[in-house]
């Protein structure tokens, strides 16, 4: 399985073993998507603080001293701080263990054994976060009092806390550090139809090819055929098409779309390729001879 | 059949397909598709909307899911199967193999087992944390004691407030009796609020090689060993002693507690012992994250005694004893015998 296995072998793929037996394949997240998933979870975190803030001053009966105002100003303080440091545990303990931002943008936290995440292991994770966020937050924002260079010394002390995912082969932050923890993509895909259906009915209804055409490519230009097919392009379609026809020798069947024409090929090919697939003949792509390959598992 | 699993929908006849891998896809298909629908209810928290034959169905379709991946991946050249079948699987593992104990259970067995174990388990740390908060108090003593001009460079000044080496004897004791007008319980929670974001940052602090926790302790220490000085100085050592320790013991053993947890971080990123690193960390981690989710239950606990107790309460050998009782409680609530731990009986 060469094609899958390269792409595992390349450094943001890991292999989790399930107890069934089989490997799965999980993607870390890129740090991209991890910070935007964090500047989505933190802007709904001011929003909220903003709104409860606002709710409890209109609460609030000014020039009286009920016991009705020590109650919102506790409900505000205890709130404030609830926000602020069980945000992201309440909803990594979940049972999709993401923030909202992180759901967005398809992320998970993962334990990186493979068992289940703990809660302690949520917790220390996120607790990090203050020397990760709220330290280099403080020292942007140069204060009186607070020397300049102080600041800028304290910001660079920050900003290694910040950075941090770059710099390491897993893409661990502080607090996955020592929570053990891995984000990773788990996005929700769709089963699209199957596009071998529409080239068969193609290939019923009358064009064929034989070996010879078959054989003059892998894996590697199938799929790209199938980009260029659910792709928008109408005239990347029509160049594929006349290059699979030169290369096949093969003039312009009439009555037959450029659509069609890469379709049935596509169902054709992807035949071909299988039939040599469970034979333990792999093509990879078209340069490769189609002898075994010593990296085929 | 259950009321998920619609009648499969043969608009071919799956001998007429050419291709084996889509004969494979459109055989199995409707397994996935359910096990897609039963996931999203599931993860929404609706399991409790699933009915019992449902929630049997879920681990066979995922199974089935499982073992069409595997079959797929040797197979199939169709790259959006694999990749949604590998993204649907991964999905299911991690809710079939996830935790789905409620909250209550997870609190109890916390509060029943787990923090005592894990403060336990860090007593060194603790130790160590209590020294340095010790070394603190007795620094700041003597150097105010010796040149009250010290006492300002210490003191952080809104803390200070009233109390300065420039303020009456009288007034200094009015502060320690003071039972305040009103808005106890705001005061009692913003000490809280306070407390425990000082105890999460010591805690997070240890990740810089345990050395800012430390100076965090003994900072917290020169606090108040420069208050004792001040009041000492004045005979009233005996009564600040009242006022701190009554909730203190429990703020203090708490914030100690949240450094140890933060030493140990340090510790274990420094000298891994026989671990990796990378687990060693992990480990230390993971003691320490329950040792500071309980700090913040006993600061909330201390929050409450500081609101309420000491204004409330202005005898000294009440405050006391509320100090000395709550010591012990703690001392015997984190220290009694327990069961062995999970991970101690592994160990054996």
């Amino acid at each position: 399985m060469s094609a899958q296995r390269s792409i595992m072998l390349t450094k943001h793929f890991r292999l989790l073993t399930t107890p069934e037996g089989v490997d799965l394949k999980l993607k870390l997240a890129e740090t991209g998507q991890r910070a935007a998933a964090f500047m989505i979870d933190f802007l709904i975190m001011i929003g909220t603080l903003i709104v409860f803030t606002l709710a409890c001053i209109f609460a609030i009966k000014p020039f009286s001293n009920e016991a009705s105002n020590e109650v919102i100003m506790i409900i505000w303080l205890l709130g404030a701080f609830l926000l602020r440091n069980f945000y992201f545990t309440g909803f990594e303990m979940g049972p999709r263990a993401a923030t909202p931002g992180k759901r967005i943008m398809g992320l998970r936290v993962i334990n990186r054994s493979g068992d289940r995440l703990t809660a302690e292991s949520v917790f220390a994770r996120n607790a990090m976060r203050e020397i990760e966020i709220f330290v280099p937050l403080s020292f942007a924002f140069p204060r009186p009092g607070i020397d300049g260079w102080i600041s800028l010394a304290g910001l660079c002390w920050g900003l290694v806390f910040l950075l941090m995912p770059l710099f390491n082969k897993d893409r661990l932050r502080a607090g996955d550090l020592i929570a053990g923890t891995w984000v990773i993509r788990s996005p929700k895909l769709t089963l699209k139809k199957d596009l071998a259906a529409q080239g068969e009915a193609q290939l019923s209804a009358g064009l064929s090819f034989s070996r010879e055409e078959l054989n003059v490519y892998g894996e590697r230009e199938l799929h790209v055929l199938r980009r260029v097919i659910d792709g928008e392009n109408t005239q990347d379609r029509r160049k594929v098409a006349m290059q699979i026809r030169t290369k096949i020798n093969r003039g312009r069947d009439s009555g037959y779309t450029d659509r069609d024409f890469l379709v049935a090929y596509y169902a054709a090919l992807r035949q071909h390729l299988e039939g040599r697939m469970v034979m333990g003949r792999r093509r990879r792509d078209k340069h490769h001879d189609g002898k075994p390959d010593p990296n085929d598992i | 059949m259950s009321q998920v699993d619609p009648p499969m929908e043969k608009s071919q006849n799956s001998n007429d397909i050419l291709l084996r891998s889509r004969r494979f896809r459109t055989e199995r298909e409707q397994d996935w598709k359910t096990l897609e629908q039963l996931l999203k209810r599931a993860e929404g928290g609706r399991l409790r909307n699933l009915s019992d034959e449902e929630i049997l169905l879920l681990p066979r379709v995922y199974r089935s899911a499982l073992s069409a991946l595997s079959v797929a991946r040797t197979t199939s050249l169709d790259h959006e199967l694999v990749e949604y079948l590998e993204a649907l699987c991964s999905r299911a593992y991690f809710y079939i193999y996830g935790a789905r104990t409620s909250l209550a259970d997870k609190l109890g067995r916390f509060f029943a087992t787990d923090w005592s174990h894990a403060v336990m388990s860090l007593w060194r740390e603790t130790v160590a944390s209590a020294l340095f908060m010790a070394l603190g108090v007795l620094a700041a003593f003597i150097l105010v004691s010796h040149d009250p001009d010290w006492y300002y460079s210490i003191m952080p000044g809104d803390l200070a407030g009233m109390r300065t080496p420039a303020a009456s004897t009288e007034s200094l004791e009015a502060t320690l009796y003071d039972s305040g007008n009103g808005g106890l319980a705001v005061f009692a929670s913003s000490l809280f609020t306070h407390n425990a974001q000082i105890a999460i940052f010591a805690f997070a602090l240890g990740f810089a090689f345990c050395l800012p926790t430390i100076l965090l302790m003994t900072y917290n220490g020169a606090i108040i060993g420069a208050f004792l000085a001040l009041y000492a100085s004045r005979g009233l050592g005996f009564e600040l002693g009242g006022w701190l320790l009554i909730h203190g013991v429990t703020e203090l053993f708490a914030i100690i507690l949240a450094g140890a947890a933060g030493i140990r971080i340090g510790w274990s990123l420094v000298f891994a012992g026989d671990l990796p690193r990378l687990q060693s960390m992990t480990l230390a981690g993971r003691v320490s994250g329950q040792v500071v989710a309980g700090v913040v239950v006993m600061l909330l606990i201390a929050g409450l005694l500081e609101g309420f107790g000491r204004q409330l309460i202005t005898d000294d050998l009440v405050r006391y004893g509320i100090a000395a009782f709550s010591g012990l409680l703690w001392l015997f609530y984190f220290y009694r015998r327990l069961p062995a731990s999970q991970e101690q009986v592994a160990k054996r």
